[in-house]
């Protein structure tokens, strides 16, 4: 009697030390009642909040999305400005739930920091920006230059990679504050930027003084998947957010809008009553959340097409094609795999 | 000669000294003056500025951005509470300041006034709205993590300076260990311990605050500094008193804080405020870890590319208010250490 | 007036509780840290260890004074970095300790207006955040450099343009000199001072070299009044006082508290991570973030501060100890 007596104290003084595990990330944020999504401090077209504190952007319209499925309202969302250095730690402490932070896929990021990649919701490669009175017309030119580039970034390693495979030298200038690297540039201490290709039309826009006196070379010397990333070991949490995706790929493959979601509802092709959540169709239970997800996605931020449109479209000031974004029936890269 | 001017020109090598001092001065001020006053730009109007631009100084910075600078991004309908914050920590401070009113009372109350400033800025009760703390920034948060951070490690410090001077080996090893520890490494390390290591350990689950780290992080960097100017102090006490104490039946608790501490107090004030100030100046490092202080709200006033140009006014600005406190302390300081040295004479 | 009253009151064995106590719930506390700490770090897929220092850092360091590749590993990234900071701390020891005295003296003037300026210099430098300062010197070196096309020539080689001072070097493996000359880009060949060096060292030097003027201030106020009328009336000059009397004694009182200034300085070039000179606590921060090892990069950087200080700590013990005043 007196050994159980013992067994049993030492396994709850045991269960005391070691912390019970942590309940699934869903259900935390119905209890807290927001979803913490991490995102840039300020890039134009992706994460930028304005002076009255509102963000907008790309990565930012994707965290509202995930709200609007899971809680059911878009603005349910508290944003978490992060340096490129502290995103990965946000994720892994619990700070955030989700970071949607232009984060390039990576194996490593995958598998070595305890954190997951779902799903790629922009496909982006790395250029240099350059100004144009230095006449170099092509990135094999650039031997010698002095290129700003963020610290604790892909960028860095692919740009390392780039010149040692031309053979050519280069001078790093390296920061990790991205504004203070946009003025170093701005002032001539570097003579190239190299950052994501949509990185550069965002910043050409938005932080030069004159945005025709640079250009954007020809080359793009790496593949940079952005998508958004969370922690390993919550699977249904994770699926939720990679089909928070495929939900707005499919919407723009069915053409369905934010404007027009709210008829299509009472149409009758078994994709989009699958899609909507409409008839016997409740796909959202599987990933924690009620039939109509996709529908609140839609109606509330819109579908892929959209979201591009509005943060990085042609009526943007970064003006960006759809290019590799553009659905695959379009010749680019977003296919989505079918809800049923 | 005018009996005034005789100290600056009596001697070749002090008279050509003082001509030689005195036109690099004429000059400087020659240059700098018009800048700073002359064509200076005292509206928020950026073309004014612009066509000022490397004549005049463009003080509009200043009109346009003072908010920001102040008080960080802290909703706009509610900054009445953030100065009222700042207004009553700096009084508590003032009203500590002053020697007459030195009792524990005070100090007491002291304290609950920092804390009832820390409550009105978070908000959540009263019909106060919550303010998360990522919005706090600017002079404000300085003031409260200066604040905070100086008065929550006194008592660690205390206790840290007492375990240093301890008879126990174990306790002495510990805290002078802990001591020689956090002096060792730079600030910079200690803030992304805070910022990147404290979670980790912390049983999952538990997610303090940012603000909350960073301050736990200072406090306690602070405690340890603060601590070996209180030994300083506690040395100084004569071995006399303590066996005096002794012969009286004063257990080591009593004869601490009966005897030993209230004597150590006298010569420790002036050395901790400079360590106040020291850390009032080091808070300025809490922007590499993103909390948004006077200088980290400066560096977003300038994000914006309009003003950015304008860089050197902001800078002076933001220079100028810390000048302000740290040489108001420094001379208080300077005044108690000759007003201390002359009692003991 | 049982054995265990007597135990308990026996003043030894009272002190000998308070500590197996103490060490008790410190250890306990410890336990429950480490505890956690591997928790998480299992929980996030990450170990624990060192074996991350092998592998290859993938990341470029643009100031070094060895050789060092994308290739190399991050333990040879961590050895650059440490020569980064020793680099800009010794100099700008040397540079905070002349312009130190400089002002000491000067504070101690017989023109009051040599003095007040002096005083003036100290009080605004010292009443000013580091980091402010920093980014200032920064800020004015970046926008007052001349541009990469028009150079500022200073004579004998050596360059000054927006990438840095430029000053003719060795080629490698031998004593011929390349020159700087002009390229697409800029001035390339010799070596080069970057502006964030020089920034960082401009920053440095004379923050410290406010406090080090205090500190020799106060040494030589400390020496006796006897010693000046000593001196006088042997005859000696005021230069001659100056360096064989009153300078010796006052640095006697004055080593502890400027070796302390050199520790702070040496910390201080932590800073350099804001504008972006690649010292030890960068290469940390980007090691960190590469590899998701928070708490075996940060262990190692504040391995290697506490041993610098300590170093310094022991020196200065040993020389306090050979230059003691041996009273009679």
């Amino acid at each position: 009697m007196n050994r159980l007596k013992l067994a049993g104290a030492a396994i709850a003084l045991g269960l005391m030390v070691s912390p019970a595990m942590a309940s699934k990330t869903l259900e935390a944020i119905k209890k807290k009642g927001e979803v913490s999504c991490g995102v840039n401090t300020g890039l134009g077209g992706f994460g930028i909040a304005d002076s009255s504190g509102k963000w907008t952007g790309f990565d930012v319209d994707f965290c509202r999305a995930v709200a609007a499925a899971a809680l059911g309202d878009a603005n349910k969302v508290r944003y978490v400005p992060l340096s490129a250095a502290q995103r990965f730690t946000a994720l892994q402490s619990g700070e955030i739930d989700l970071l949607s932070r232009n984060t390039t896929w990576t194996m490593s990021r995958d598998t070595q920091l305890g954190t997951t990649f779902g799903v790629t919701t922009f496909y982006d490669g790395q250029g240099f920006l350059i100004p144009k009175k230095l006449k170099v017309k092509s990135a094999k030119q650039l031997k010698g230059a002095t290129v700003c580039v963020q610290s604790g970034t892909t960028t860095e390693k692919n740009l390392a990679d780039y010149f040692r495979q031309q053979k050519m030298q280069y001078k790093p200038v390296v920061y990790e504050d991205l504004k203070a690297l946009i003025a170093a540039y701005n002032e001539g201490r570097c003579a190239v930027f190299t950052s994501d290709a949509s990185q550069l039309a965002a910043i050409r826009a938005n932080d030069m003084k004159v945005p025709d006196d640079h250009m954007i070379l020809p080359e793009i010397i790496s593949k940079e998947p952005l998508g958004p990333l969370v922690r390993r070991g919550d699977d249904d949490w994770a699926k939720l957010v990679t089909w928070v995706h495929f939900a707005m790929i499919t919407a723009e493959e069915l053409e369905i809008t934010s404007a027009n979601v709210d008829a299509k509802r009472s149409e009758t092709i078994p994709e989009i009553q699958r899609l909507l959540g409409q008839g016997n169709n409740d796909f959202g239970k599987s990933i924690g959340v009620d039939a109509a997800w996709a529908y609140r996605v839609i109606k509330q931020v819109g579908n892929y097409g959209e979201v591009f449109e509005r943060n990085v479209g042609a009526k943007t000031p970064l003006k960006l094609s759809r290019g590799q974004n553009d659905l695959w029936t379009k010749g680019g890269l977003q296919y989505a795999p079918p809800i049923r | 000669m005018p009996i005034w001017l005789a100290p600056y020109f009596k001697g070749r090598f002090n008279a050509m000294t003082s001509l030689a001092l005195l036109l690099l001065l004429g000059a400087l001020l020659w240059e700098t003056l018009p800048w700073l006053v002359g064509n200076a730009v005292w509206t928020n109007d950026l073309d004014a500025c612009r066509a000022a631009r490397g004549e005049g100084a463009c003080w509009g910075l200043v009109g346009e951005k003072w908010r920001l600078i102040l008080f960080g991004r802290y909703p706009f309908e509610e900054l009445w509470r953030p100065t009222l914050a700042c207004l009553t920590m700096v009084s508590a401070c003032i009203v500590l300041s002053r020697r007459e009113w030195w009792s524990t009372r005070v100090i007491g109350g002291a304290v609950l006034v920092v804390v009832f400033a820390v409550l009105l800025m978070l908000g959540g009760f009263a019909g106060l709205s919550e303010v998360p703390t990522e919005r706090f920034g600017g002079l404000a948060l300085t003031l409260l993590l200066a604040i905070v951070g100086n008065l929550l490690s006194l008592p660690l410090a205390v206790l840290l300076a007492l375990g240093r001077c301890s008879d126990l080996p174990f306790i002495r090893t510990v805290c002078s260990g802990f001591v020689e520890l956090v002096r060792g490494v730079p600030l910079v390390t200690v803030l992304f311990m805070a910022s990147f290591m404290f979670p980790l350990f912390l049983p999952s689950g538990m997610n303090p605050d940012v603000l909350l780290r960073v301050a736990v992080g200072l406090t306690l960097f602070s405690a340890a500094y603060q601590a070996e100017v209180i030994r300083g102090g506690i040395n100084s006490v004569s071995r006399g008193q303590i066996e005096a104490a002794q012969s009286l039946g004063m257990g080591y608790w009593q004869t601490q804080t009966k005897v030993v501490l209230p004597q150590a107090f006298r010569v420790v004030v002036p050395p901790l405020v400079n360590s106040f100030i020291a850390l009032f100046k080091d808070t300025s490092l809490v922007t590499i870890v993103s909390l948004f202080e006077l200088f980290g709200s400066l560096k977003l006033a300038l994000a914006d590319p309009q003003w950015r140009p304008f860089y050197v006014e902001g800078f002076l600005f933001v220079a100028l208010v810390y000048w302000v406190f740290c040489s108001a302390m420094s001379r208080y300081a300077t005044g108690l250490e000759k007003d201390f040295a002359q009692a003991r004479r | 007036m049982g054995g265990g009253i007597f135990l308990l009151s026996n003043k030894r064995v009272r002190a000998l509780i308070w500590q197996v106590v103490l060490g008790l719930v410190l250890l306990a506390g410890l336990g429950v840290l480490v505890q956690n700490l591997s928790d998480n770090m299992a929980r996030r897929g990450v170990e624990f260890g060192f074996g991350f220092l092998s592998g290859p850092a993938g990341f470029d360091i643009a100031e070094r004074l060895i050789a060092y590749d994308a290739d190399s590993t991050y333990w040879r990234a961590y050895v650059v970095g440490v020569i980064n900071t020793l680099r800009v701390a010794l100099i700008g020891i040397v540079l905070a300790t002349l312009f130190g005295l400089m002002i000491a003296i000067g504070s101690l003037s017989f023109n009051p207006l040599l003095q007040r300026l002096c005083r003036g210099y100290v009080e605004v430098i010292r009443n000013v955040p580091l980091l402010l300062q920093l980014f200032f010197w920064y800020l004015s070196l970046a926008a007052g450099l001349p541009d990469n096309d028009n150079p500022f020539e200073l004579g004998l080689g050596i360059v000054l343009s927006k990438s840095g001072l430029q000053i003719p070097w060795f080629i490698e493996g031998g004593w011929d000199l390349e020159f700087p000359e002009a390229g697409p880009f800029g001035m390339v060949g010799g070596a080069a001072l970057s502006p964030e060096f020089m920034a960082l060292l401009a920053g440095l030097s004379i923050y410290t070299s406010a406090f080090i003027a205090e500190v020799i201030r106060a040494g030589i106020l400390s020496v006796p009044k006897g010693q000046y009328e000593a001196a006088r009336a042997l005859g000696l000059s005021a230069g001659q006082q100056l360096r064989f009397v009153i300078l010796p004694q006052a640095m006697r009182v004055a080593i502890p508290p400027m070796t302390n200034q050199y520790l702070n300085l040496t910390k201080n070039s932590s800073l350099a991570v804001a504008i972006g000179y690649p010292e030890l606590v960068s290469v940390a921060t980007t090691t960190l973030n590469q590899t998701g090892h928070a708490v075996e990069a940060l262990a190692i950087l504040m391995l290697v501060y506490l041993t610098m200080s300590l170093l310094t700590s022991l020196l200065m013990h040993r020389f306090e100890r050979a230059t003691a005043l041996r009273e009679r």
